[in-house]
């Protein structure tokens, strides 16, 4: 009963106390004890799979016990193993076919059977285990050939429970490397499940069918007829699941059909979470295949009205951008110009809105009237017959409709404020205006006035919302170069060079005379902005072109610089590149505040020109910006106006941009599935009758259709580079950054922080023979012996690991062992789970010589707890041809401990201080009899510091590698030593602990 | 993975309720309230696996009484379908038709054929081996 609870609810801090009991009950001769000793194991592995993994081999005992309850307990462990690395245990393939054999043959004792089919849940336990190896694994896959088959062939006893056998089968059987004979004759007991009256069986037939579509669409084909009766089934469960395999066989040819049948159950359906779902499948669907613009904003509307505002932000976003980009019909009007396609997919987005606002007292879902506000705002000036006057007066009405959101609100007068802009004058803008400029609502008031100065200038109004120019001021320019010019003539002017902002900080607190340069320009910037909000005039602005004229010109001026780079900084921020956005910021303020300084320093600077000077550096990067910047010298009256919106627009653009990299995300995922769409398959339902014209047909349309998508994906890859690309010139950028702030670091003061390797080292090739030795500076330091890590015709590598103070460092040695050089040699570490390779991944040897040597390092970092781990990377050269060698390097904790020098003093406030303790009694040998001798072990093979020993007491500190402290304290009583573990880190001391047992033992 | 393992009446009272994955206190009534709905409402022709939220229902009823179980999706729902008649089968044999009386045995009964959400005990005379002997116990 005890051990029953235990398995239930058990507290991780406690395993260590009960593990030892536990194990002992394992060898128990009752074998409901060894069982539920077992299923207290397979909790303990579910909660801390640490702490059981030296008993690894008990799991093995526990499988091959005589008792098959004992051994059906064991393999949910190995179930959960399996499932986590498949690799691992491939050996013992053999082993769990040889149990399933015996299973399916009757073996087992008469009262495991269930309605006379042997112990059915251990079956289907086995077959998942089964397809968990076999997947991808054609050797493995082989042994279990006769196993599956003897399975399909006795589970023919009319049953649930047989079937329930039967689909784990025919899973397993698809899953594995496939084998014709048994996909035959899985394929036809998915027919049997298909066509059986029995509804359940239905649903499982339908369920392996979507299963199974992936890996051949032609079962689909044999079974059109059942699916389409299906999909007309009373029970709305079973339709979802046809819809389900629907959408997995969806093309160009059938996406009508299929998306008109989900819109249908779409309508029926009431659950929340059922519909969020569906949606996003349509809303993918129509993406991806949409046969023609109207068809598509057809559905795109359905979808919105349906789905309401539970649809999943990325839609509309996606749907907007689309309509942006007009891509949508880039396939299908690769007849026709590009341009006229985009417009007529835009007009006829125009009209069907329209035609939706027409109906006066419909309620629309907030997320459809945003994108119908979008739209009309930034297209209805395409349809010509229609006066703007009363798309204006529709929004209006709109506007003053209780039940729209705040939110939606702000889009609509967005569209409003783009429409205005291409009419002359408008009674119903006047009109708004004199309404909201007295609303209650904050942001209504803003946008009223923003409306109402851009309106008094049309000039500004029409450049500063441009038509169409949507996609292009997508383009931002990341690393800023377009101010380049700016920063040379700051340098020119005798402005101090850019410095990093630590570097800054650094000099701020070494001498405190330093430059009076502004690091919080921002708030300064936003100060002056918020002053034009109220609509005052700013005094800087007013002085302009008086005696301070210089001063206030820069003041201006460094306004639109801080706000531009507000909508840069926001764009970085959203995607995760906060340490950038810093230094650009610093490094705008700097030279300006430099320059400014300089100027009032008795510099003439002729205002208009250096007005000029910029307006010229700024204009071929953006046009928006340039005009945000010259708005700021010319209208005094619109300069609250315009830098509030530019402000708005940099969140418009940073959304787009969001969108945008979803999407590219999206497309990713879909690529694989577009892929095998296209490869071979024939439109379903269109084909209901098939007869021979049709199959005709279907090849030439297949073939275009496998052209299409190609190109598609290429354009897909094409898009996915660009945020890869900025993402590496961010990571270089911060990388530079670390170096720099440590050099000057390392020369104020000695503090340690980490050193990445110098990667000019890397380049310093050893020029020695073939045997690849450690360049002099590492020798000195502990290292491993070199092994081969692999080899082929022409290259050896070899690994030496080498352990300095700080990291893990690994040498990589290639050799060539051809008489040509080979050139542009790379290697690349996969991303592990566990560790973190610091600096890049991967190293580019540039030349390595005939019959030489070279080496590259790389640290590394334990990224997360475990016992032993694997980095794997790959090498790739040109010789003749392209070659790859792969390799692993198996990493263990120890490669990442370092003793940990302290004072017994500083031991006990640490210790006091750490809360995470695990306690763990282990037997001595007879050779280590004393504290010392164990401690002494402790220190050679774990890299432990003894900090002091008093009494049978003595205590050890370490630290896992950058910094993680774990301490030691032992004693000894009667032939134990009770080790007790402290450390801020959860995982660390039972991986130690392990270590420990594992030394204690072999010494 | 088997999530939680429920029994209800046709009047939609919970008779028992196990949970292998941690549900709130509080929001177990509503989500037992919701799964109950879901079951009553449909006929018996209809199909017992039911996807609600992003994990399925298998259920099968016993005259008044619905056994529920909610299951993620690795598991094989026929399994699981029949699990539940062999369930019932156990307590028919150890009750001999009078069921919820003794709700502990109920969930010791529960507790040894299902354990942390996995099926770890199938054998009908295994599972009430400890049972028996408890009885003994309880009697001498």
């Amino acid at each position: 009963m005890a051990l029953t609870i235990v398995s239930q609810i058990f507290p991780r801090e406690m395993i260590p106390a009960v593990l030892p009991l536990i194990e002992d009950k394992l060898q128990h001769s009752k074998e409901i004890i060894r069982r539920k000793a077992v299923q207290a194991l397979y909790k303990f592995y579910l909660i801390a799979p640490n702490q059981v993994q030296h008993i690894h081999d008990k799991f093995r005992k526990a499988l091959c016990d005589r008792d098959a309850g004992v051994m059906a307990a064991s393999l949910h462990i190995y179930l959960q193993m399996i499932k986590e690395n498949s690799s691992g245990y491939k050996d013992l393939t053999g082993s769990f076919v040889t149990i399933l054999k015996q299973v399916v043959g009757g073996k087992l004792p008469i009262d495991f059977n269930y309605h006379s089919v042997p112990a059915p849940w251990l079956q289907i336990q086995l077959l998942r285990i089964l397809g968990l190896l076999g997947k991808n694994d054609p050797r493995t896959s082989e042994l279990m050939y006769d196993v599956l088959d003897e399975s399909l062939r006795r589970a023919e006893i009319n049953h649930n429970i047989t079937y329930a056998i039967l689909f784990e089968c025919v899973q397993t059987i698809y899953t594995i490397h496939p084998k014709s004979e048994l996909l035959e004759k899985a394929a036809k007991c998915i027919g049997k499940f298909v066509l059986s009256p029995k509804i359940n069986l239905k649903y499982l037939g339908l369920k392996a069918l979507t299963y199974v579509i992936q890996q051949d669409p032609n079962l689909a084909l044999q079974h059109q007829m059942t699916i389409i009766e299906c999909l007309d089934h009373p029970d709305p469960i079973i339709k979802r699941e046809t819809l389900e395999l629907l959408y997995r066989i969806t093309n160009g040819q059938n996406v009508v059909v299929i998306v008109q049948k989900m819109l249908d159950y779409l309508k029926e359906s009431k659950e929340e979470y059922a519909i969020i779902n569906l949606v996003g499948k349509i809303a993918e669907l129509a993406e991806k295949y949409a046969p023609d613009d109207e068809w598509f904003i057809q559905t795109m509307n359905a979808v919105f009205s349906v789905g309401g505002d539970v649809v999943h932000p990325d839609i509309p976003n996606n749907f907007l951008r689309l309509l942006a980009e007009g891509k949508v019909c880039i396939v299908f009007c690769l007849g026709f110009d590009d341009g006229k396609g985009d417009d007529q997919l835009r007009i006829y987005a125009v009209q069907s809105y329209l035609a939706l606002l027409e109906e006066e007292d419909a309620l629309y879902p907030q997320k459809l009237l945003q994108v119908m506000s979008w739209v009309l705002g930034e297209y209805s000036s395409l349809i010509t017959d229609v006066d703007p006057e009363v798309i204006l007066t529709k929004l209006h009405s709109l506007l003053k409709k209780t039940c729209v959101t705040s939110e939606t609100k702000a889009w609509i007068m967005a569209a409003v404020t783009k429409i205005a802009s291409r009419t002359s004058c408008s009674k119903t803008v006047d009109k708004l205006i004199q309404e909201f400029s007295n609303s209650l609502e904050t942001y209504m008031r803003q946008y009223v006035f923003e409306l109402k100065h851009l309106c008094e200038n049309k000039v500004l109004m029409k450049k500063f919302l441009p038509f169409d120019a949507s996609c292009n001021d997508m383009v931002v320019d990341a690393s800023l170069s377009f101010l380049d010019g700016f920063v040379a003539e700051g340098l020119g002017r005798g402005a101090a060079p850019y410095k990093p902002h630590h570097q800054r900080q650094e000099e701020k607190l070494s001498q405190e005379k330093a430059l009076n340069f502004e690091p919080y320009g921002l708030s300064f910037a936003s100060s002056v902005s918020s002053s034009g909000i109220t609509g005052r005039q700013s005094p800087t602005v007013l002085s302009f072109g008086s005696d301070t004229s210089g001063n206030s010109a820069e003041t201006g001026h460094k306004e639109t610089n801080t706000l531009k780079l507000e909508g840069v900084r926001k764009l970085w921020g959203k995607e995760g590149y906060l340490p950038k956005k810093e230094n650009k910021v610093g490094k705008e303020n700097e030279p300006q505040t430099v320059a400014c300084g300089s100027l009032l320093a008795g510099q003439v600077g002729d205002p208009p020109a250096l007005r000029s000077e910029q307006v010229a550096i700024l204009s071929e990067e953006d046009k928006e910006k340039q005009q945000l910047a010259s708005t700021l010298f010319i209208g005094l009256g619109s300069n609250a106006g315009v830098s509030l919106m530019g402000k708005a627009d940099t969140s418009t653009q940073k959304f787009k941009r969001k969108s945008k990299i979803n999407e590219t995300q999206n497309i990713e995922e879909a690529s694989d599935f577009q892929n095998a769409a296209a490869s071979d398959f024939g439109p379903l339902l269109d084909t209901v009758p098939i007869n021979m014209e049709d199959c005709e047909g279907n090849l030439h349309t297949r073939l275009r259709k496998a052209s299409l998508c190609s190109s598609d994906i290429v354009e897909d890859n094409l898009a996915f580079e660009t945020p890869q690309a900025l993402k590496k010139s961010g990571l270089d950028q911060r990388l530079s950054d670390s170096r720099l702030s440590q050099s000057s670091l390392f020369a104020d003061s000695n503090i340690e922080i980490f050193q990445p390797p110098p990667s000019a080292q890397c380049e310093s090739a050893s020029k020695t023979p073939l045997v690849p030795s450690l360049p002099e500076e590492l020798k000195e330091l502990t290292h491993s012996e070199v092994v081969e890590l692999c080899q082929n015709d022409a290259l050896a590598l070899y690994l030496c690991k080498v352990w300095t103070d700080d990291s893990l460092l690994l040498t990589v040695f290639v050799s060539n062992k051809t008489i040509s050089a080979l050139s542009a040699v790379n290697l690349v570490f996969e991303e592990a789970e566990h560790f973190q390779i610091l600096e890049s991944p991967s190293y580019q040897f540039p030349v390595i010589e005939a019959r030489s040597v070279e080496h590259c390092q790389k640290c590394v970092w334990m990224d997360k707890i475990c016992t032993q781990g694997v980095l794997s990377g790959s090498l790739n050269f040109q010789s003749e041809m392209e070659t790859h060698l792969e390799f692993s390097v198996t990493l263990s904790l120890l490669d990442f401990i370092r003793p940990m020098e302290m004072t017994t003093e500083d031991f006990g406030n640490l210790w006091l201080s750490l809360s995470n303790d695990v306690k763990q009694n282990i037997k001595m040998s007879s050779s280590q009899d004393s504290l010392s001798a164990a401690l002494n072990t402790l220190q050679q093979k774990l890299k432990l510091h003894i900090v002091d020993i008093i009494g049978n007491e003595g205590i050890l500190a370490c630290q896992l590698l950058p910094s993680v402290p774990c301490l030691l304290h032992c004693r000894t009583h009667s032939g134990m030593l009770a080790l007790w573990f402290r450390s801020p880190c959860s995982a660390l001391p039972d991986g130690l602990l392990y270590q420990c047992q594992k030394v204690m033992e072999e010494s | 993975m088997i999530k939680f393992f429920l029994m209800v009446n046709k009047q939609g009272q919970t008779r028992l309720s196990r949970y292998y994955e941690h549900v709130e206190i509080n929001k177990r009534a509503m989500l037992e309230a919701e799964v109950i709905k879901n079951c009553l409402s449909r006929s018996k022709d209809q199909c017992s696996f039911i996807e609600y939220k992003d994990f399925k229902l298998v259920y099968r009823q016993y005259a008044a009484l619905f056994v529920v179980v909610g299951i993620n999706e690795t598991e094989n729902e026929m399994a699981v379908y029949e699990l539940i008649h062999n369930f019932v089968e156990v307590l028919d044999k150890y009750f001999s038709r009078v069921i919820m009386f003794n709700l502990d045995r109920v969930h010791i009964i529960l507790d040894e054929m299902v354990l942390n959400g996995c099926i770890v005990e199938t054998n009908r005379s295994r599972i009430l081996a400890p049972l028996f002997v408890l009885d003994k116990v309880v009697e001498s």
